[in-house]
Formats: structure tokens, C-alpha cells, sequence
């Protein structure tokens, strides 16, 4: 019941973390519920709160918050983009 | 090969060249050539750091190839983007586009950077006189992206 979840950017510097292997508490099926759950560990983590303008991606896709969290899969939290 | 992601510069004009090498239906090819600015939000830009998501990057950028080829009908696409430090002058990103006639070539072109500025998994740090900052994502790249959208072509 592990997930992969890595940080990039200004997320991974604010929260100190480049990639981690979580595993999933029971009430977290979805990226946006994931999302919560890692934004309520503590103070620096506030970064992934509501409100705060965080992208995330499944197995490398852009996600939904709505999108399913299972067993296995990339998680990916950061910025919207600048590249180009 | 149609899209790279690396950290070594490119020859633009090889680039040009390849995308229609041997193909004489080619009658058109545009393209864009982004480079680092030594000016940023009114302060100075020294360098320049771009992170990317290693293997993230390649697909949505195959898949934004995809979408262009599926909405104009095109001979050959090339995508390059670089990522690690650059310095002002230095080319960032590469695209070409061919095809018979220029409407399709530019549109596609544009098209093409509109979605990545959106969606392909870059980031930039500057580094400035005051320290280094990450580049906030802008409004107008969104919208840049959401006409189209709108648009059928």
C-alpha cells in the first residue's frame, strides 16, 4: 500500500524534500485527498495546503484531485510550469 | 527522434536542415527559438537554472507533438528543451515544424509552445542580484494556451 511521491521546485525547497515512499493511511484514495493529508503533517508542509497554487501529476501525467491514488503509483507535487 | 530533453546546446540550422531532408512535399518549415533573457521581472538575470521530472517531460511533450499532428496535418515535428544552468544569450528550447504550406507550419509552431509553456514539467531558477528565485508561472501563458481551446484551428 506504498505510493512514490516526489517535490519539485519551489515545493521541494520549501518543504525540504525531494522524493519519499509513503505509504497510504486508510481515507486517502485520491490525489486532492492525498494532497491534504501530507498539507496537515506540520508547519513546513502548509506549502501543499488549500489555497496554495500546487500542480500535481499521477504515474506522470498531469492529475485531477479527483484522480485515484493506488498502490504503486508516482505521485508528483510542484509549481504550475514555467519552462520554454 | 522528435522530441529531446538535454542539457547540451543545439545547431539550430541542422535542425532546419533535417526537418526536411529528402522530403521535397516539405514546402514550409517554421519555427521558434527560445533564449535566456538577462532581465527578469526588472532585476538583472546573471544565469539561469532549469529543473525538469525526467520522464514526465519526455511524455508530455510526445503527447503535445500528438495533439499537433492530430489537429494539422504535418511532415515532421522536432522538439528540443534544455534543462541544468544557462547563462543570458543561451538557447533554451527548439521548435520545428514542417509542411506544405506556412498556415499550418506556424499555427502548429505556436501551438506547440503554448501547450508547453503550460504543461511540459519545467521550472526556472534565476539567479539575480538579490539571491536566487523561482519564476512564477503566468496568467497570460495560460490563456496563451486556452484559445486553443476555443479555436478548431
Amino acid at each position: 500500500m506504498t505510493v512514490k511521491i516526489l517535490y519539485f521546485a519551489s515545493l521541494k525547497d520549501a518543504l525540504g524534500c525531494t522524493e519519499e515512499s509513503f505509504v497510504l493511511p486508510s481515507g486517502v484514495s485520491t490525489v486532492g485527498e492525498l494532497r491534504s493529508f501530507l498539507a496537515d503533517r506540520g508547519e513546513k508542509w502548509k506549502a501543499l495546503g488549500e489555497g496554495r497554487n500546487v500542480r500535481a501529476a499521477r504515474n506522470q501525467r498531469m492529475a485531477a484531485p479527483a484522480d485515484p491514488v493506488l498502490p504503486g503509483d508516482e505521485i508528483a507535487f510542484f509549481p504550475p510550469v514555467t519552462g520554454g | 527522434m522528435t522530441v529531446s530533453v538535454q542539457a547540451e546546446d543545439f545547431d539550430v540550422g541542422a535542425e532546419i536542415s533535417a526537418l526536411s531532408a529528402g522530403r521535397h512535399e516539405v514546402g514550409a518549415v517554421a519555427t521558434f527559438v527560445g533564449l535566456v533573457r538577462d532581465v527578469s521581472g526588472g532585476s538583472s538575470v546573471g544565469a539561469m537554472t532549469l529543473e525538469h521530472y525526467p520522464g514526465m517531460t519526455e511524455k508530455s511533450l510526445e503527447e503535445i507533438v500528438e495533439q499537433a499532428c492530430a489537429r494539422w496535418s504535418l511532415y515532421g515535428v522536432r522538439v528540443i528543451h534544455r534543462f541544468g544552468r544557462l547563462e543570458p544569450g543561451d538557447r533554451i528550447v527548439f521548435v520545428g515544424v514542417a509542411g506544405a504550406h506556412r498556415g499550418e507550419t506556424f499555427a502548429a509552431c505556436e501551438f506547440i509552445m503554448d501547450y508547453l509553456k503550460t504543461r511540459a514539467p519545467f521550472w526556472k531558477l534565476e539567479e539575480t542580484p538579490a539571491g536566487a528565485r523561482w519564476v512564477d508561472a503566468r496568467d497570460s501563458d495560460d490563456s496563451a494556451a486556452a484559445r486553443w481551446e476555443q479555436s478548431s484551428r
